[in-house]
């Protein structure tokens, strides 16, 4: 045999370069600017791909093999949690409703992220940002999927479940989720890479993810845990993309930054608003609590985003606007937000009520500034309302805001008593907004947001009725036929827990697995 | 004798979600698939239009000519969701690291005839640029597709063609080293055998129809790429001139063409038994890509095939014509 002449040694870094951006070519037959149409118009300037720093070196058959070893472990806790009744376990029944709430309205973002993914995974010029965004591309319809497959079996036991892609595109206080994600999309590339990958997924991760997964271990969901935890190592590689991304636009050009300061201050309000639906969940949602919303806040955007921001202040990045205001609302939002949903609980695929004596006093001594003076009142008399069976339902529909499509609960910076309205008139039309942030988002891109599909709107227009309703008819129910436009069954899916059928099921059924009858 | 193990039995109230029930006819169990496939994507009420394609919404069908009354008359006869892809690739990629394994473990690479190694190189290395090009591809056909039927398999087979194009690169780091990889571009980018191939590739980047741009890639260029290069030339010819141990290397990809393929056919298949005018649209694409096709691939193969190359495309020609006719397709 011949003798073998020594080889290149390729350390790790050389070796994936070959095995990924070694792959491209500059293309002569076709211009660029024609492969890659959508690189240039956000004005982002990108002089060398080449400096792009791989955030993970993960070479296809490493993927598959670490990959498939995870969902072999994952489905086999699914199936055997299945198997098992494991449902039976949680603490009560009340914490299904937090389950409910993220499958639809944080499931169906996993798969948008997927196929918004595949899109900036195909447009940008560098090949090595595009490998990467693949990789994010094909994790986030694992964490879709996997999240249905888990959450499946509650579907088979409990209401709310039933309908959750459906829901999404119709359901009033879905329309938050989904229009944040909508708006990333239709962005540009590196917007939505901002947006995504850097706010989302690496500043604003730790208070979505967190507390449901947390949330989920603390309330013997071993389901939701399960498949949260089987996401961890997933969402660690997101985090360096994100992270990368920035500080590789920022190095690119010195003109760059205030584009993406933009960015940063847009896209971290726009999370923000969305995390009320989470500090709700947390404080009101969860019958074994993690932490309150405020302490979360505290620790996971204060502690950990101020040293990031800190990080970034080398590339002139300041922390993103209207921190003050956050930070005074950290001990409102949760509250005024489960009120809302308390009062327009007969219009919500899922269950509310009120807290019980315990979870007051816990809510009193997490939120010593706020809860008892302003909130505690409200609560006690709904709840003594609600005994006297006169369970309160507000039948009118809120105003939305035009960007974030919350409802108008929030309040004036500094003033909890004082429900806060901004507005807009553009092209001969009057636009509402909840605040500040809302209001200049919208200014900086009114036609974008002038297209907003708000569910109010809809309704009064009369977009949101079954096929076939006649509004004009005698004895027209409007509230009953949005409910049917929406697929939320009047009775099992919306209305108090307190009767409820979830609540009347989970007793039996736990009765049925621990007693002897 | 059957061991009667007895668990608590409660009724579910439902066996799926209300979407899977109205699909596959009624509330029943529903597979893995079905829950992780259908109706994932948005189709109503969206917020606002790309600022990048403000002619269309974010999901449209309308980026393709191609109509379907339902795009989930598509289905993956693998019926591949992220949790049965992995597995699936897992075990191919066991197979491949072993072959690799053996291949290098016994220095069958170095013991190859210089002539054989000489063409492996000049043949295969230029070809992880053309998988790369596939990669790009089903990026793109996931990203604007219509219906997560549709798009779901190609962000698999974006991936799988980037497993390829690393595999490719591999064998041209086994046979050579980083110059070979580097010969390979420059061929690729300069010589006159591979630019019919690589302005083709380039031009399927400009390709705007998600589905025209499925037929280019996944049913006309692999289609022949694929039974040219790997099932004729490395099973067939090299390994007939003691080059078995490339046929190792390359298994990974004669079976992964051998499984996707059926995945390709069932699709076009659904696509032109929907009406006579996509079967004509499908039609006119094929055999318009199939003859640019068929053209470029020609000096690829007489990298290893020499004189008898006109002969051999135009038998894997007959053999794609033929694979297309039984998916509905007459060409």
């Amino acid at each position: 045999m011949d003798m073998q002449v020594a080889k290149k040694k390729l350390g790790l870094k050389e070796r994936y370069q070959v095995m990924t951006r070694g792959l491209d070519w500059t293309p002569s037959y076709q211009k660029m600017e024609d492969i890659y149409p959508y690189a240039a118009y956000e004005g982002i300037k990108i002089h060398d791909w080449d400096k792009w720093e791989d955030p993970f070196r993960l070479t296809m058959d490493a993927y598959w093999k670490y990959q498939a070893e995870k969902e072999r472990k994952l489905y086999a806790i699914i199936d055997a949690y299945a198997q098992n009744n494991g449902h039976l376990n949680v603490t009560d029944a009340r914490y299904l409703n937090a389950v409910k709430l993220f499958l639809t309205g944080i499931s169906p973002l996993e798969y948008m992220a997927h196929r918004g993914f595949a899109h900036v995974g195909r447009q940008f010029p560098g090949a090595g940002p595009r490998v990467a965004c693949l990789m994010q591309s094909i994790d986030e319809i694992r964490h879709a999927q996997t999240q249905i497959h888990s959450l499946s079996n509650y579907n088979k036991y409990y209401n709310g479940f039933h309908d959750f892609r459906h829901m999404l595109e119709r359901v009033w206080y879905l329309s938050v989720p989904r229009s944040f994600f909508d708006d990333a999309v239709t962005a540009g590339p590196f917007e939505f890479m901002v947006a995504i990958g850097f706010s989302f997924e690496y500043v604003l991760t730790n208070l979505l993810f967190v507390p449901f997964v947390s949330g989920a271990a603390y309330n013997g969901d071993m389901g939701t845990m399960t498949f949260g935890f089987s996401a961890q190592s997933d969402e660690a590689r997101h985090m360096t993309l994100g992270l990368e991304v920035i500080k590789f636009i920022l190095e690119q050009d010195p003109d760059n930054l205030p584009i993406v300061q933009r960015w940063i201050d847009k896209w971290m309000w726009r999370g923000y608003r969305v995390l009320t639906l989470v500090g709700m969940m947390m404080d009101y949602m969860l019958p074994k609590r993690i932490m309150s919303w405020k302490e979360a806040w505290e620790v996971y955007f204060e502690e950990n985003g101020g040293a990031l921001f800190k990080d970034l202040a080398r590339y002139g990045i300041r922390p993103p606007k209207w921190l003050d205001q956050i930070s005074f609302d950290k001990d409102h939002i949760s509250h005024q937000a489960w009120a809302t949903f308390y009062q327009y609980g007969a219009a919500a695929a899922f269950n509310t009520w009120t807290p019980n004596d315990e979870e007051m006093d816990w809510l009193s001594q997490k939120y010593p500034n706020s809860f008892d003076k302003y909130y505690r009142p409200r609560l006690e008399y709904w709840r003594e309302q609600a005994a006297q069976g006169k369970r309160f339902y507000n039948k009118t529909l809120p105003m939305l805001c035009q960007t974030c499509q919350i409802p108008m609960l929030f309040t004036e910076p500094g003033d909890p008593t004082k429900i806060c309205y901004r507005e807009v008139d553009y092209q001969g039309s009057k636009y509402h907004f909840c605040s500040d942030g809302c209001k200049e988002i919208f200014e900086y891109e009114p036609e974008k947001y002038v297209q907003a599909w708000l569910p109010v709107h809809q309704i009064y227009q009369g977009n949101c009725f079954p096929e076939g309703a006649d509004p004009t008819a005698e004895g027209f129910d409007p509230l009953a036929e949005v409910l049917k436009y929406y697929h939320v069954e009047m009775g099992r899916d919306n209305l108090d827990f307190e009767g409820s059928e979830d609540q009347k099921n989970f007793d039996q059924w736990r009765g049925q697995a621990t007693k002897n009858a | 004798m059957q061991i009667d193990l007895r668990t608590v039995a409660i009724k579910p109230l439902r066996q799926t979600f209300d979407h899977v029930a109205r699909r596959i006819g009624g509330d029943k169990p529903a597979s893995r698939y079905q829950e992780g496939t259908f109706d994932l994507q948005a189709t109503a009420n969206f917020q606002y239009r790309p600022t990048w394609d403000p002619e269309h919404e974010i999901f449209d069908a309308a980026r393709t000519a191609i109509r379907m009354a339902d795009w989930y008359a598509f289905r993956d006869p693998r019926q591949f969701y992220y949790g049965a892809y992995t597995l699936a690739r897992a075990k191919q990629q066991d197979t491949a690291e072993a072959n690799f394994d053996f291949v290098e473990s016994r220095g069958l690479a170095a013991g190859l005839p210089a002539e054989l190694t000489a063409t492996v190189l000049k043949l295969l290395v230029p070809l992880r640029h053309v998988a790369w090009g596939a990669n790009m591809n089903n990026a793109s056909i996931c990203a604007y597709g219509y219906g997560t039927a549709f798009s779901q398999p190609c962000i698999y087979h974006a991936m799988d063609q980037l497993g390829i194009a690393q595999y490719l690169t591999r064998v041209g780091l086994l046979f050579g080293d980083t110059d070979a990889l580097d010969e390979g571009k420059r061929a690729w980018t300069a010589d006159d055998a591979w630019q019919g191939l690589r302005r083709l590739v380039e031009d399927s980047f400009v390709v705007h129809d998600p589905f025209e741009l499925f037929v280019v890639q996944n049913v006309v260029l692999d289609g022949l790429l694929y039974p040219l290069v790997f099932e004729t030339i490395v099973d067939d010819v090299l390994s007939a001139g003691g080059g078995t141990a490339v046929a190792m290397l390359t298994q990974f990809m004669t079976d992964w063409f051998g499984e996707t393929k059926k995945w390709v056919d069932a699709t076009v298949k659904t696509a032109a038994a929907e009406s006579a005018e996509n079967r004509a649209l499908l039609a006119r694409w094929i055999v318009h890509w199939r003859d640019r096709a068929a053209a470029a691939l020609l000096p690829v193969a007489r990298i290893a095939l020499g004189e008898r190359s006109d002969e051999v495309v135009a038998e894997v020609v007959c053999q794609f014509n033929a694979r297309l006719a039984k998916a509905g397709v007459e060409i």
